[in-house]
């Protein structure tokens, strides 16, 4: 055995609140080897940040660590600052997880990196610029003598976290500590970041220490993987042990809670000859105008489809497609340019606000982030409440228990009804979401990214929830996600949008197994699955789309 | 989670009985009510404040209208400002011949010889013998209604037009805003001066509307730029759909969570009306003698600190008591519109916070 990158033994993290030591990670222990993987996974709150950043003593001030941290021996816990500082950016480099807000708007990338570079390796100017623009070229950004110039925000997402990477790696570092690098990724730039961090690690022969929260992601890329639950390691094994023989029974429930693609029964709607559609769209092109030197975008072009009462229609696209733009369409929340959206028979666009509220009753929407769609000087009875209020349904004391109703029905405790947002989990704001977009027993829900702040146990009880209202009121829903394999447990039809258009639309089981475009297949092909063995297989046929002169 | 059972058992204790107490839905309204009341000093120095006012303008009484056509209602003090008294002035010195000194005597006969008692002019008179007391409440009666008023006024239109132009955007923006720059750009003394010498003869009442009507401008920039994040976020879109109108979703659903910003520059604004009016009293173009403010007092009488400190000191304390006891108001309101504040319900939510720094 050579001799551990990293090897941490008895180490502890406690956050100073209030008068007391709050445990933020307990008794941890693990070693990564050159050139292997461990992957960190847990829930949201687990202490799995916490523990990487205590590493290199990037913790706030109201924290202490304990125990021992040895990077290729050293022990960084009874380090000296200027030794820490040596260490940070030369052995040991982190890739946080918003390439957005971890790169320098007013510098430009070269700039960045050539920073470090000078920093710990003493190079002239015109030394570090020529291997900066090496790296940059390392990490695959296009044309790298000139994208050396650019500012962060002309790069795109993807870009950013390569540029991020090519930061990280100046200095050949022995550790590279990920801490949820891909989460603010679409699948496919998700997909060429791993396949570049598996390939640098070859190259270099760094060892990685990964923080996620997807099985996927962590399917393709960990040797080792630790389970954190509460600050604690529930389990540490290697990747194919926890994945083929997790052995304690939380593994074995955040695994059963993985959406896995193409494991969810056939699920089919007859729909009556006669039936109306709830919503339809024909034709929906929707601009948001020129502002100023910046140009008039189209956001939607000559998008047209149908739901039917009891449907739901899967949305999925990258950021960017669109999708989010026609659920807000659907509801009139945004103008349409050209073409007709109509919700139970009645025409959406262009209505006059009058006309628009009285139709806006038979719709409800749930929002992508709870945190932000709930006022957070309103406590939530009254959030709930607020539809069935306005369209004068009841007030007072029936309001009152209509609002129960409602909790009841998202299994709410009634007592939270005085509660601020702010008291509630993510999970418990998304249910608070959900009753107040059906408050008033709409036609259709409206549901853009529901579960895209959630963590995958909760995830799974709010589509459990999702599903079983559905079956019991019955509506129709557009469910707009980019995760596919959400997207596969509730739809009965899948619709797929890139650049605004509507690229397929066909039953969830064609678009899943036979798809006809080829960016549906790409899409899929994207998709991690949180199973090695399977994972490795789908990376090697995504390999082969892609050299068959895919995208 | 471990904290979690924590919070829940702390504050079902402090609550008293959860279970019936917790079921009946609360307003807004209510609960910011409660939590109001809860906050100590706040409550406190309302109460103070109002002791305040009730003491000044029954003590001075109520004096309005002009010189030729007087409304006069009668405090209970004897005297008024137009009361001369030179001769009890004389008569009480001290500090080495200084006259108009405290008549008031709070040491017991046994003690320093002479027997316990308020006399004439229990905190003294001025140079030409008009009672400091009289002189003090009247001031604080002016203060109050020029602080009120402009504050009033300046809020009304800070928040309203702030709030017309963050929300529409737009044109109805650029109009209001430039409205907005034309009234920055007019100096303040200039304009009060012009309005002073024009008003000020009507008395305070007049003089405070017209600075009023000159007071909402900075804060009609804080809550447009408050308004202009707010109104992206997507509670903003919820309540739209649920069918809420534009007024509804303006004053009910963003103004709350503008409520921060508009209390702390309203407090400021309070106080800059005592200096806007005293800067302009000393001017002469503000409250004309014989009539006073507090402002003004303290102005005429600053270089009497050392040798009669009791004209110096009295209208101190009130100008302080006020500006304080609004100040507190102000936070207490603040605390009660920010559900995050939770200061004053005790330990119990506390213990929420490591998941905070956890994640």
């Amino acid at each position: 055995m050579t001799q551990p990158v990293l090897k941490v033994s008895n180490y502890n993290v406690d956050f100073w609140v209030d008068g007391f030591w709050y445990p933020a990670a307990m008794d941890m222990n693990f070693e990564i080897q050159p050139g292997k993987t461990l992957a960190i996974v847990g829930e949201s709150g687990s202490g799995k940040s916490s523990s990487a950043m205590g590493l290199m003593g990037l913790l706030a001030k109201n924290a202490r660590t304990s125990g021992s941290v040895e990077v290729k021996g050293v022990d960084m816990l009874k380090a000296s600052s200027s030794k820490l500082q040596s260490f940070r950016g030369k052995e040991v480099a982190y890739i946080f997880q918003e390439p957005m807000t971890a790169l320098n708007p007013v510098y430009t990338i070269g700039f960045q990196i050539v920073e470090t570079l000078r920093l710990h390796l003493g190079l002239g100017p015109k030394a570090a610029k020529a291997r900066a623009t090496e790296l940059l070229d390392l990490v695959g950004i296009p044309n790298p003598t000139v994208s050396i110039d650019k500012y962060p925000h002309q790069l795109s997402g993807g870009q950013k976290q390569r540029a991020m990477i090519a930061v990280a790696l100046a200095c050949d570092p022995a550790l590279l500590i990920a801490d949820e690098p891909t989460t603010a990724l679409d699948v496919t730039v998700q997909a060429e970041i791993l396949d570049l961090m598996r390939d640098l690690r070859h190259k270099l022969n760094s060892g990685i220490l990964l923080i996620t929260h997807d099985m996927g992601v962590v399917a393709d890329m960990a040797d080792d993987i630790l389970v954190m639950k509460d600050g604690r390691t529930v389990e540490y094994d290697t990747a194919d042990n926890i994945f083929n023989r997790p052995q304690h029974s939380y593994t074995q429930e955040l695994l059963a809670a993985v959406p896995k693609l193409g494991s969810v029964p056939m699920r089919t709607l007859e729909i009556k000859q006669e039936a109306k559609p709830v919503l339809s769209l024909k034709n929906v092109v929707i601009e948001y105008p020129k502002r100023g030197r910046i140009p008039a975008f189209v956001a939607a072009q000559d998008v047209s489809f149908d739901i039917f009462p009891g449907e739901i229609l899967g949305l999925v696209g990258e950021s960017g497609s669109g999708k989010t733009t026609i659920g807000r369409a659907a509801i009139g929340l945004i103008p349409v340019k050209s073409g007709s959206i109509s919700v139970v028979g009645q025409e959406i666009a262009g209505a006059p606000q009058k006309k628009l509220s009285s139709i806006r009753r038979h719709t409800g929407i749930v929002f992508q982030d709870p945190a932000s769609s709930l006022n957070p000087r309103l406590p939530i009875g009254e959030s709930i409440g607020e539809p069935i209020f306005l369209a004068g349904i009841a007030k007072g004391a029936e309001l009152n228990t209509m609002v129960e109703d409602l909790l009841d029905k998202v299994e709410l405790p009634r007592s939270y009804r005085n509660r601020y947002p702010h008291e509630l989990s993510g999970g418990q704001r998304q249910r608070v979401g959900i009753s107040r977009a059906l408050a008033l027993n709409p036609d259709i829900l409206i549901a853009d990214e529901p579960t895209s702040a959630l963590d995958v146990s909760i995830q799974a009880r709010f589509l459990d929830l999702l599903q079983e209202l559905q079956g019991k009121l019955n509506f129709a829903c557009l469910f707009i996600s980019h995760d596919i394999a959400v997207v596969e447990i509730l739809s009965h039809r899948i619709a797929v949008m890139q650049h605004g258009k509507l690229v397929e639309i066909g039953p969830r089981d064609q678009i899943l197994n036979n798809p006809q475009e080829l960016y549906t297949k790409n899409l899929l092909a994207a998709v991690p699955v949180p199973n090695p063995a399977e994972q490795k297989k789908r990376r090697e046929a995504r390999a082969a789309l892609l050299a068959s002169g895919g995208n | 989670m471990f904290g979690k059972k924590k919070v829940k058992s702390q504050s079902a204790e402090t609550t008293g009985t959860p279970a019936t107490r917790e079921t009946e839905g609360l307003s807004q309204g209510q609960i910011i009510r409660q939590k109001f009341f809860r906050h100590k000093v706040a409550v406190f120095s309302l109460f103070f404040l109002i002791f305040l006012t009730l003491l000044v303008f029954s003590s001075s009484g109520i004096h309005l209208g002009t010189d030729t056509h007087p409304i006069t209602v009668h405090g209970w003090w004897p005297l008024y400002i137009l009361d001369i008294d030179p001769v009890g002035a004389l008569e009480s010195t001290c500090n080495g011949g200084m006259t108009g000194c405290p008549t008031m005597d709070l040491i017991p006969s046994f003690i320093d010889g002479s027997p316990m008692g308020f006399g004439a002019h229990p905190i003294g008179s001025d140079d030409i013998g008009v009672d400091w007391w009289a002189l003090v409440t009247r001031g604080a009666e002016q203060s109050l209604t020029v602080m009120v008023i402009v504050g009033a006024l300046g809020i009304f239109f800070g928040t309203v037009i702030g709030a017309v132009a963050g929300f529409f955007g737009g044109i109805i923006d650029a109009i209001l805003m430039r409205i907005t720059d034309m009234f920055l750009v007019t100096p303040t003394l200039v304009l009060g001066g012009v309005i002073g010498s024009r008003f000020g003869n009507l008395g305070v009442v007049p003089l405070a509307i017209m600075l009023g009507l000159f007071a909402w401008m900075g804060l009609a920039r804080f809550v447009r730029t408050e308004f202009l994040t707010l109104r992206e976020r997507e509670f903003v879109d919820a309540a739209r759909v649920a069918g809420a109108s534009n007024r509804r979703i303006i004053f009910k659903h963003i103004l709350p969570n503008a409520v921060g910003v508009i209390i702390v520059s309203g407090t400021l604004l309070l106080s800059g009306a005592i200096l806007t009016e005293s800067a302009l009293s000393y001017l002469g173009f503000g409250v004309k003698a014989p009539d006073v403010s507090l402002g003004l007092l303290i102005s005429n009488y600053q270089d009497s600190f050392i040798v009669a400190p009791w004209l110096f000191w009295w209208p101190g304390a009130f100008i302080i008591a006020i500006a304080l006891s609004i100040n507190f108001i102000g936070d207490g309101l603040r605390d009660a519109f920010d559900p995050r504040q939770i200061r004053t319900i005790g330990k119990a939510v506390k213990v929420k916070s490591p998941k905070k720094a956890k994640a």
